[in-house]
């Protein structure tokens, strides 16, 4: 095991990563730019080194900066936790150069991962559910419309090496798809630099569904089933949720159970999230793979009991999955995962601040992670979430109004957040029978998301 | 000449200007983007005119209801 690790982030995951380095009693290091000096969780750690200025590129995205600390520190491991510097290959082998233990998988599935048909192809390669899709399209109207009609209308024109949903535009038949086609690769060339787009089979009112998976350094990978993180504004996921709602369990368990073979005989070796887009007619296709830890890891934490933050850094160490978790993980009742952020409810802009209030709501089957504390500053620089509220019921109606009640009780003064918006989304009538899709936002609100 | 102020809705950064001095704008163009809480938020005139001042740089601090431009009808 490890003898100290460097927590290289910050807010609610600094926390939630620093809380399972003290349960495990493996001293932690901390960083903090000069926005976060003082955060509560800092207090969790045996050492702390300031590194630099408030925005993000001068202190958590410091790549030389990070890797100072970690020599300066004697750290022989480092979390990444999410975003910032997580899914950064040239980082972890950085990491990894300087003596160090990067807790994430290896960096060449970091890599082959964040590349959006470098990861289509390889997961195809091993058998991945997948949409029909197309090659980089060619410059002549005939053959482009020949792949869209060898898909089948209705088709989403994609840049290759985009991201984001920027770029991505749907034709739902042949009189749309030229100029689909002609919008899409102008974006695309202003955003990535090249205007290769492709084509993939449209899915209407798709379902986000997700498979946690966890591999270990000897060749073993397993699942912990599935979340539905359908809720989104602006690609954001807002509500997540395991088990995913109306998916029998044959169903889902069966495809897990794929998806983890397949992790398997691609030798993947520590955390990491498969996305697949669910349709309306029950088929899962894949859509990226995230090489972290999520955002809304605590959800499956919550049904299955499993700390997934301790299971990836004994993983990292070198312990077998077969030690980490023995036996197999099973679903006890229901968890919902709601993202507080600071923004208008309205519009869904930032609303940085104060916080004046902030008091979290705290009972049994209640769980709140968060990096803030009443007083603290809201800043420009980060993420706008600042807490997650987490709750487990025996069933997802109980697991809803508890929710609901849980987020009543959330005072927070200072500043505005979406805690109003969450709750009208958790008391629609298409959220709570189960038909979420990532345009129910939209559809509850009647309004853009 | 009526002259008309652009304000910013959102605290953040000034991430690119989209317009300058002298340029002809219509109601709806961005003229800045703001980056706050990593989303890029646009500041959009509701008026069209002539930019006569772009009042901030790129890198510039901005706060929630600042004005960032000065345009003339």
């Amino acid at each position: 095991m490890f003898n100290k690790v460097l927590v290289a982030n910050r807010g609610a995951v600094a926390a939630r990563v620093l809380r399972a380095l003290n349960a495990m009693k493996i001293p932690a290091v901390a960083v903090y730019s000069e926005a976060d000096a003082g955060a509560p969780y800092l207090e969790m750690a045996s050492e702390t080194y300031a590194i630099g200025p408030a925005p993000a590129r001068e202190s958590y995205l410091n790549q030389e900066l990070i890797v100072d600390v970690l020599r300066k520190s004697k750290a022989d491991g480092l979390h990444p936790g999410y975003g910032f510097l997580s899914e950064n290959s040239a980082f972890a082998q950085k990491v990894i150069d300087a003596g160090s233990h990067f807790i994430g998988p290896s960096p060449k599935w970091i890599d082959a991962m964040g590349h959006k048909t470098r990861a289509r192809d390889i997961a195809a390669q091993y058998g991945m559910p997948m949409s029909e899709g197309s090659a980089v399209l060619p410059d002549d109207n005939d053959a482009i419309l020949a792949a869209a009609r060898k898909i089948g209308f209705p088709v989403l024109v994609k840049p290759a090496g985009g991201g984001g949903g920027i770029g991505m535009l749907p034709a739902k038949d042949e009189s749309e798809l030229l100029g689909a086609v002609e919008r899409s690769r102008s974006m695309a060339s202003r955003g990535f630099g090249t205007a290769e787009v492709y084509l993939e089979k449209l899915i209407e009112r798709p379902r986000h569904v997700e498979f946690q998976i966890l591999g270990d350094t000897h060749g073993s990978a397993m699942h912990l089933f599935e979340r539905d993180c359908s809720t989104q504004r602006r690609n954001q996921k807002v509500i997540e949720e395991a088990p995913g709602p109306l998916i029998p369990r044959d169903k889902a368990v069966a495809v897990a159970d794929q998806i983890a073979g397949i992790m398997r005989s691609m030798g993947y070796d520590n955390i990491g999230t498969v996305e697949m887009l669910l349709g309306a007619d029950g088929t899962f296709s894949f859509l990226e793979m995230n090489t972290r830890l999520q955002v809304e890891h605590g959800v499956t934490e919550e049904v299955t009991g499993v700390d997934l933050v301790r299971a990836q850094i004994r993983s990292a160490a070198g312990e077998k999955l077969a030690d980490i978790l023995p036996g197999k993980p099973e679903i006890k009742g229901h968890a919902i995962q709601a993202r507080v952020y600071a923004e208008d409810p309205k519009n869904f802009f930032p609303s940085p601040g104060k916080l004046t209030v902030f008091r979290p709501p705290q009972g049994e089957g209640i769980r709140v992670d968060t990096g803030y504390a009443e007083g603290r500053d809201v800043t420009p620089h980060y993420d706008p979430m600042i807490a997650k509220v987490i709750v487990r019921g025996a069933t997802r109606e109980a697991a809803i109004d508890q929710l609901i009640t849980a987020l009543e009780a959330f005072e927070i003064q200072g500043l505005k957040n979406n805690i109003p918006a969450v709750i009208n989304i958790l008391r629609s009538e298409p959220f709570r029978a189960g038909r979420v899709h990532t345009g129910i936002i939209s559809e509850v609100t009647g309004r853009k998301a | 000449m009526a002259r008309i102020e652009v304000k910013s809705e959102i605290t953040g950064t000034v991430w690119q200007l989209k317009a300058k001095p002298g340029d002809k704008v219509e109601a709806g163009d961005i003229l800045i983007v703001i980056e706050s809480m990593k989303m890029e938020i646009p500041v959009i005139t509701e008026d069209g005119g002539t930019v006569k001042e772009i009042l901030v740089k790129e890198k510039d601090p901005v706060a929630e209801g600042q004005v960032v431009a000065i345009l003339e009808e």
